[in-house]
């Protein structure tokens, strides 16, 4: 085999190694930037207080609230307890303290720039080409969309990098996804993932970190790559990179937080290194006509589980688990999810709430209604994402279609601040993941993207998009 | 952290692929601030039913469960979100390893950074503790290798490392800060 060249983790893994692994020990890899917020960073706080350690590098942590935050407008703190419960008003609380006690910079509700982790993080600047990245969250891999090597960690490790700014790492392995083709009308990078995972499964790409490459990648916008990188954990991956190119350094330039001047310059040589070497190897790889892809729904209980939106659903998937699956979803092997009628939609989370995704919903939703019955809301990425999409008049396109419009988080993709779907209730959601109660207790997901999130929401029924476009 | 050499007990056997975090513990009972009590929400959605009354079928909640240390799951297990509450309410509950074909990256680093182990078996030692759910078995992490009572024996692998630390009861965080000199330079060299 040729090995002469290296892929484009192998140069970043290389980049960061502080020290190398050997067979007895874990290499330690350096971190650039520790995005932290408030649901995955109590207990490490606390184990840093218990153990006498500082916070090794502040300036190096991003810190907001995302997960608990009650996305119902709050004026000051004093009012947390009227919109969301105990629980993770606490939480919220505890976050500002520990940024305070610990002189970490935190983003929190008096902040324009507040809003889920991985929305804010590029949208600063501070997400860029061949940097280290980490959060205690695992949906950090959308970073990997500029040539970061991005990945989701625990709470012990947050510790681990909040005291010491090092990561305990063992090398992944390589995967290399080939798309190529041009997407279809009606068709979205959301689809693409679908497609991606349906074919992986779920845990095909475990102890891996892919490279999303062939020609459609370099057709694709930054935040089409975010959304396909996003998702790049419910193949089981541990990263997922596009290497960066003119559109990530255009993304780039002028970020608050990006560099500036002959910093600029000196970095956009430094990331145009940032490639996989031509005789480079991949331990793992498949591919992907984009050109031949249909809109995607899922069908079951993981992000695996995904058809076109005009297919049937399969008799069997060889699964352990297959049947309790579709019993949960009350979703009927042999038949379509097409028309199925919903109870909610959900236009949000940090795979599908940027600009270009509100845009995708607005587009349907204007000059129509609503279906009767169905709840619809509608939740931007950020505080930056809601006040553009303003300007923009998309509110407006959205409140009087009878959706609603609310202030910035994670909100119903996981459920903690209260917004569920509702116990036994079927939702048409932009999220990531489909799980037996992911959007609270009871609630049944159908995975897809906006454009067909919106479509469904029109037609009370999950509905193709291509029929509104 | 409790030194683990070696530990026996039956097994209770969840034979259902991917089962994610969000089934280990749903998202509701991640408010805390702490890891305490979270046992408690262990397989929450599956083990009580709408009324808050333990669901008999389920395995976990089934008299011969009692006091099991060790819980056998399909393939995958741990999958989705990186919240360490997963392994936190496995061990609070009582979990000592989880034995599967196969684990989710971030789960399986969590899991082992809280004296829980998460052990890969073979496919056919696999079937056999379905098809024998309770046998008792013992897992030594010196010999690195899981006898079970009806004399089948498996090997397993696990890093030196890891291993190393599960067996002295160490915290990893003093390996790193220990390598403070290589970090420093790193730093200075920009």
């Amino acid at each position: 085999m040729n090995k002469s060249g290296k892929t484009l983790f192998e140069k970043v893994w290389e980049d960061h190694l502080v020290v190398e692994e050997t067979q007895e020990t874990p290499a330690i890899l350096y971190i650039d930037l520790h995005l932290i917020h408030e649901v995955t960073t109590p207990q490490a706080f606390q184990s840093l207080r218990d153990q006498g350690l500082p916070v090794r590098a502040p300036n190096k942590v991003l810190a907001t609230m995302d997960h608990s935050t009650p996305t119902l407008p709050i004026r000051s703190i004093r009012d947390l307890d009227i919109v969301v419960e105990k629980g993770p008003a606490d939480q919220i609380r505890d976050m500002i303290r520990n940024c305070e006690e610990f002189g970490i910079e935190l983003f929190g509700f008096d902040s324009d720039k507040r809003g889920i982790v991985h929305v804010i993080g590029p949208e600063l600047g501070a997400t860029q080409p061949g940097k280290t990245i980490v959060c205690g969250d695992s949906h950090t891999s959308t970073h990997g969309a500029f040539g970061a090597l991005a990945f989701g960690i625990g709470t012990t490790e947050v510790g681990h990098v909040l005291a010491s700014q090092c990561l305990l790492q063992r090398k992944p392995k390589t995967f290399a996804v080939n798309m190529n083709g041009t997407l279809n009308p009606g068709v979205t990078a959301k689809d693409i993932i679908l497609k991606i995972i349906q074919q992986t499964g779920v845990g095909g790409g475990v102890g891996h970190v892919i490279e999303y490459r062939g020609s459609t990648a370099g057709s694709l916008s930054l935040e089409e790559r975010m959304t396909i990188c996003n998702m790049s954990i419910e193949a089981g991956a541990r990263a997922g990179m596009f290497a960066p190119d003119d559109k990530t350094f255009e993304y780039l330039i002028d970020k608050p937080m990006s560099p500036k001047g002959s910093d600029w310059d000196q970095a956009i040589e430094k990331w145009s290194q940032l490639f996989t070497d031509e005789h480079a190897d991949f331990d793992n790889e498949i591919s992907v006509d984009v050109g031949r892809l249909t809109p995607m729904v899922t069908y079951g209980t993981n992000p695996g589980m995904a058809i076109q939106i005009d297919d049937i659903v399969p008799e069997e998937n060889g699964d352990l688990g297959y049947r309790q699956s579709l019993n949960y979803m009350q979703i009927e092997a042999g038949k379509p999810i097409l028309g199925k009628d919903i109870d909610v939609v959900f236009i949000g989370s940090c795979t599908n709430s940027r600009i270009s995704d509100l845009q995708d919903a607005a587009e349907i939703f204007k000059d129509r209604k609503v279906s009767h019955g169905v709840k619809a809301l509608i939740v931007p990425g950020s505080q930056a994402v809601k006040k553009e999409a303003e300007n923009l008049g998309l509110d407006k396109i959205f409140e009087s279609a009878g959706a609603e419009w609310r202030e910035s988080g994670c909100s119903m993709c996981l459920g903690m601040n209260g917004d569920t779907v509702g116990n036994g209730k079927l939702a048409v959601s932009t999220s990531n993941r489909n799980f037996e109660g992911r959007q609270g207790k009871g609630a049944r997901t159908i995975l897809a993207s906006p454009k067909t999130a919106a479509a469904s929401a029109i037609a009370g029924s999950v509905e193709d998009p291509r029929k509104y476009s | 952290m409790d030194k683990i050499i070696e530990f026996t007990s039956k097994t209770v056997v969840l034979a259902v692929n991917d089962i994610d975090t969000d089934q280990i513990i749903p998202a509701r009972f991640l408010t805390v601030t702490t890891k305490d009590g979270l046992g408690d929400g262990l397989f929450t959605d599956w083990r009580f039913d709408e009324a808050g009354n333990k669901i008999k079928d389920f395995p976990l909640n089934q008299k011969k469960s009692d006091g099991c240390s060790i819980l056998v799951t399909g393939s995958n297990f741990g999958c989705g979100s990186s919240r360490e509450h997963a392994p936190w309410a496995l061990v609070d509950y009582g979990f000592k390893a989880i034995l599967s074909t196969s684990f989710a990256d971030i789960f399986r680093n969590n899991a082992l950074k809280n004296g829980l182990l998460p052990l890969t078996v073979s496919e056919d030692f696999h079937r056999m503790l379905i098809d024998n759910e309770g046998i008792q078995v013992t897992i030594s992490l010196e010999t690195m290798c899981i006898q079970s009572s009806n004399g089948v024996r498996e090997n397993f692998e696990l890093e030196h490392f890891s291993r190393y630390c599960l067996m002295n009861g160490i915290d990893q965080l003093g390996f790193i800060l220990n390598h403070e000199d290589q970090i420093n330079a790193y730093e200075n060299k920009g």
